[in-house]
């Protein structure tokens, strides 16, 4: 049956709201299929602004594998702005995709991606326009499947009551599974088999394959103190843990193809390829590093053809060589030659967005600003003192950072930005403090080897934030009061110098976020409630300065915990002991929880770990768990010239 | 830069939400994908040489939007016009071009014909309320702007009001979905606005608040305003003419289709 498109309604309400271009769709390389024709639909959703959303690649990845699929469609969904909200509610619109301006109620599957976990209240304004009901156990085989995948749902506990099924993992090839699941059920008239509803029927044939997990299967019990006691399958034919998904071949995946061009605009407007997924650097505090090994590379052809393809679909300016830390690809060198080389007329630029200072160079550095700015370098040690790297695992010493620095300088760069974090474990003033010290010996560098005076140092620093799957889930997060107090400390550091403070940039970000993303990071179902107050309260765009309320979430804590005996303190500043059973622990990532604990305790003796791409195996877990293993260069082949070009006037300039 | 070519395009349909930035960004993006010849500007950050004249407010369509690329090596008018429109995403097509032959040509958009449609109203009622507006010396309309809210006459700048039948083509907002049909039996006035560009500028936003303010004419739904045209006002007929005339005339006569004349 067609589905309407709610369109007429809300081009109504468009002239009364904020940059309505971003509710329109209609963006190139976009695709609107006949809905009749095909027999799957996904609505995929990123549960933020059309200007953060639209950019993320996870989401431009799925909507082009799965509507390259015969019989299946995908449309892409965003949370819209307060403005818009209230007018919808009034005139009684619901959540639409901007594709076709469908009603999410009407997909089988809403799929969202929660890069991080301050999208929750989003999700639940999301369903709510869309008249899906809030919880699991009230939707009908007429709601679609409420799914989540990104790296939040690697923990999916708080958020468990909302949702329907959670994927972890990579999702090209998990979106396709479930594709054939529902598909099945679809075909055969959806049944509800063995005394199961129709609904539960489907989310057991996801839950069965053990690669989808689907909280109502699963029950968790508590301890007297509050801690879990265990999580229990609830039903048979369910696994005790749930697997994540790992695409190994990433020459096989070269999405997006052909990447959204949107008309309005947003953060991120750049012809994006990921150059290799995972890292094995083993930084303690990098959840992402932890939950996406093995490193698997795309190879250096791969690439070229990926930005060939997409530059041409998309006309962009600049091209971004996406990954945890983009100079650590076995050929970064000859990628960054072989690409400024062909696009050196087009003023293309190139742009690595996570460089280390020990993988940096200048010969790459000179590559990637040949056709574009030199604007500034970016590095982030994360710790100021030598001790704290040690801690976390980020093994970039000082004299690296300087001797970079130095080159940089040399070579006509003015600026330096460097990012750190507050309230790591063991962390004291000392550390944090020495932050001040590192960017004025930046500066004395930076002076010594230009012979200027105006050299800029920029920090960048904010609460850190302990994630499931990585050596530091156990660890205490630092309260409010003292990250605040010592952020203080550092910026009267900076500013009380004379001789460099004025040459010092000092951004940081107040410890509050960080304690509802700790929250909601290291959760268990009991959060939910809270979430659920939050947003019932008016709490949306949590991600958000202007629209975030510490005190908010607070109240709602209060409210939503009452009775259970625990509270925000005990989630967040709380340190877990070996033997506790973790909410996340019957999700695979596939890292050994016993060499986590193993890093955390060698993180407190200031013990560090190397990289398996260089060094032997140190048993992570997560190749012979995963069936996996390392997947990196060197290759040898180099980028060739894209033959055909149009001569320009004043010819093919190649001079150097 | 060796050529520049002038090219009239649209905003239509559901694409009328695009803000002029917006435009500006997918232009250039659009120039990139057709690879065309882009002259750059000098500087430390090169930026492709574009002008655009008097674009249209976020959400109103338009027929009659212009802008002139400057081109590091010739092209045919017509064949990049096609080049560039099939680049653009439909509803922001590129419909005329022209290689520039004539300066000053800002100056030369003198006014603009616009249509209003109004949704829920009857034509008698509009008819008597432009009637009420044409018949004031001056109509003062408040306006919100970055600075507060401003006061200024619509009056003045208003050449010519009518109430009249539709003159946007169906099907030529290129979506289905846009707002086009009229529903069945549903009351529907359209209005025919010829205003002169002055400062402040005169928007049809604000004729439709002097309607308001004469003749207490109230909007059910927000108003569809599509820009007809923009060019030389010929102020004895208030008709507005082709922008791009002088340019077809003082050009070589070369054989081109394009070069057809346009009907104001």
């Amino acid at each position: 049956m067609p589905v309407e498109s709610v369109f007429p309604r809300l081009e109504a309400l468009l002239p009364h709201v904020q940059k309505p271009i971003q509710y329109v769709g209609g963006e190139l390389n976009s695709t609107v299929k006949d809905w009749d024709a095909c027999d799957v639909r996904w609505a995929l959703m990123y549960p933020d602004a059309y200007e953060v959303g639209l950019p993320n690649q996870g989401v431009m990845i799925l909507y082009e594998v799965l509507n390259e699929r015969e019989g299946v469609l995908a449309e892409r969904t965003y949370s819209v702005w307060p403005d818009l909200e209230k007018l919808m509610r009034e005139q009684q619109v619901p959540q639409f995709t901007v594709d076709a301006h469908r009603p999410v109620k009407a997909f089988d599957v809403f799929g969202l991606s929660f890069s991080t976990e301050l999208g929750y209240t989003n999700m639940l304004t999301a369903l709510d326009l869309a008249g899906i009901p809030l919880e699991s156990k009230d939707r009908t085989v007429d709601d679609p499947i409420v799914l989540a995948g990104g790296h939040a749902a690697f923990n999916p506990e708080p958020i468990a009551d909302f949702l329907d099924a959670a994927v972890v993992g990579d999702g090209e090839q998990a979106v396709l599974d479930m594709t054939e699941i529902i598909r099945a059920w679809k075909a055969e008239g959806r049944p509800g088999l063995d005394g199961r509803s129709p609904r539960d029927e489907v989310l057991f044939r996801l839950a069965r394959t053990g690669g989808f997990y689907v909280p109502r299967f699963y029950d968790v019990e508590y301890l007297p103190d509050g801690r879990i006691g265990r999580v229990v399958p609830t039903i048979s034919g369910v696994p005790w843990r749930v697997s994540k998904h790992t695409v190994m071949d990433l020459d096989e995946w070269p999405y997006p193809k052909q990447p959204l061009v949107p008309l309005a605009e947003t953060v991120h407007e750049r012809m994006s390829v990921e150059i290799f997924r995972g890292c094995t650097r083993g930084c303690r505090f990098c959840q992402a590093g932890m939950i996406t090994r093995p490193v698997r590379e795309r190879s250096i052809t791969g690439i070229g053809e990926m930005v060939d393809r997409g530059l041409k679909a998309t006309g962009f300016e600049e091209v971004g060589l996406l990954s945890l830390s983009s100079a650590d690809h076995t050929e970064i060198a000859d990628i960054a030659k072989g690409l400024a080389d062909r696009y050196e007329e087009d003023k293309v630029g190139l742009s690595l967005p996570s460089t280390r200072v020990d993988a940096f160079n200048i010969d790459l550095a000179n590559e990637l600003t040949r056709n574009g700015r030199r604007s500034g370098l970016t590095f982030a040690p994360e710790g100021g003192s030598e001790r704290i790297r040690k801690v976390i695992n980020k093994m970039v010493s000082e004299e690296d950072l300087i001797r970079t620095v130095a080159a940089a300088y040399g070579n006509g760069w003015r600026q330096v930005k460097l990012y750190f974090m507050a309230g790591l474990p063991t962390e004291t003033d000392e550390d944090v403090l020495q932050i001040a010290e590192m960017a004025k010996n930046v500066i004395a560098k930076g002076r010594e080897v230009t012979g200027q005076n105006d050299i800029r140092c920029t920090v960048s620093i904010g609460g850190f934030v302990p994630k499931p799957h990585t050596p530091f889930q156990w660890a205490p997060q630092l309260g409010v009061e003292e990250t605040d107090a010592r952020l203080l400390k550092l910026r009267d550091a900076i500013r009380n110098d004379r001789k460099y403070g004025r040459n010092i940039g000092y951004r940081y970000h107040d410890g509050k976020p960080g304690i509802v993303e700790g929250l909601l990071s290291r959760g268990d179902r009991r959060v939910g409630a809270v979430i659920r107050a939050v947003y019932e309260d008016g709490g949306r765009f949590d991600g958000w300065r202007e629209y975030f309320s510490y005190d908010r979430w607070m109240r709602a804590a209060e409210k939503g915990f009452a009775g259970t005996g625990v509270d925000v303190a005990w989630y967040t500043t709380r340190e877990r002991q070996y033997e506790e059973v973790l909410p996340w622990d019957h999700l695979d990532s596939g890292l050994d929880k016993d060499w986590l604990w193993e890093d955390w305790q060698d993180s407190l003796e200031e013990v560090e770990v190397d990289d398996c791409r260089w060094t032997p195996c140190f048993d992570c877990g997560v190749c012979p768990q995963m069936d996996t293993q390392i997947q990196i260069g060197p290759t040898g082949v180099k980028l060739l010239p894209l033959t055909v070009k149009q001569p320009a006037a004043g010819g093919a300039a190649h001079n150097h | 830069m060796v050529q520049r070519i002038r090219l009239r395009y649209t905003k239509r349909g559901r694409l009328r939400f695009t803000s002029h930035r917006d435009f500006q960004r997918a232009l250039e993006r659009a120039l990139r994908r057709s690879a065309v010849p882009m002259a750059y500007s000098a500087g430390f950050s090169p930026h492709p040489r574009i002008s655009f004249a008097n674009a249209a407010p976020t959400g109103s369509a338009s027929e009659a939007e212009y802008v002139e690329l400057a081109l590091s090596a010739p092209r045919d008018p017509e064949q990049l016009r096609a080049q560039l429109d099939e680049s653009l995403p439909t509803g922001l097509d590129v419909i005329d071009a022209v290689e520039v032959r004539t300066p000053n040509f800002v100056e030369r958009l003198e006014a603009s014909v616009w249509e209003l449609r109004l949704d829920g109203v009857a034509p008698e009622a509009a008819a008597a309320a432009v009637a009420a507006f044409l018949a004031a010396e001056s109509v003062e309309v408040q306006r919100q702007t970055k600075n507060g809210i401003r006061s200024f006459d619509a009056r003045g700048a208003v050449v010519a009001l009518q109430v009249v039948e539709s003159q946007v083509v169906a099907g030529a907002t290129g979506l289905p979905e846009s707002s086009t049909d009229i529903a069945a039996g549903r009351a529907c006035a359209i209005l025919r606005l010829v205003v002169r560009h002055a400062t402040p500028a005169v928007r049809p936003d604000d004729v439709l608040s002097g309607l308001r303010v004469t003749a207490d004419l109230a909007l059910p739904v927000p108003a569809g305003v599509t820009r007809l045209a923009q060019g030389p006002l010929d102020e004895e007929s208030g008709t507005v003419t082709d922008p791009f005339a002088p340019d077809r005339g003082a050009a070589p006569a070369l054989p081109s289709e394009a070069a057809e004349p346009q009907p104001a």
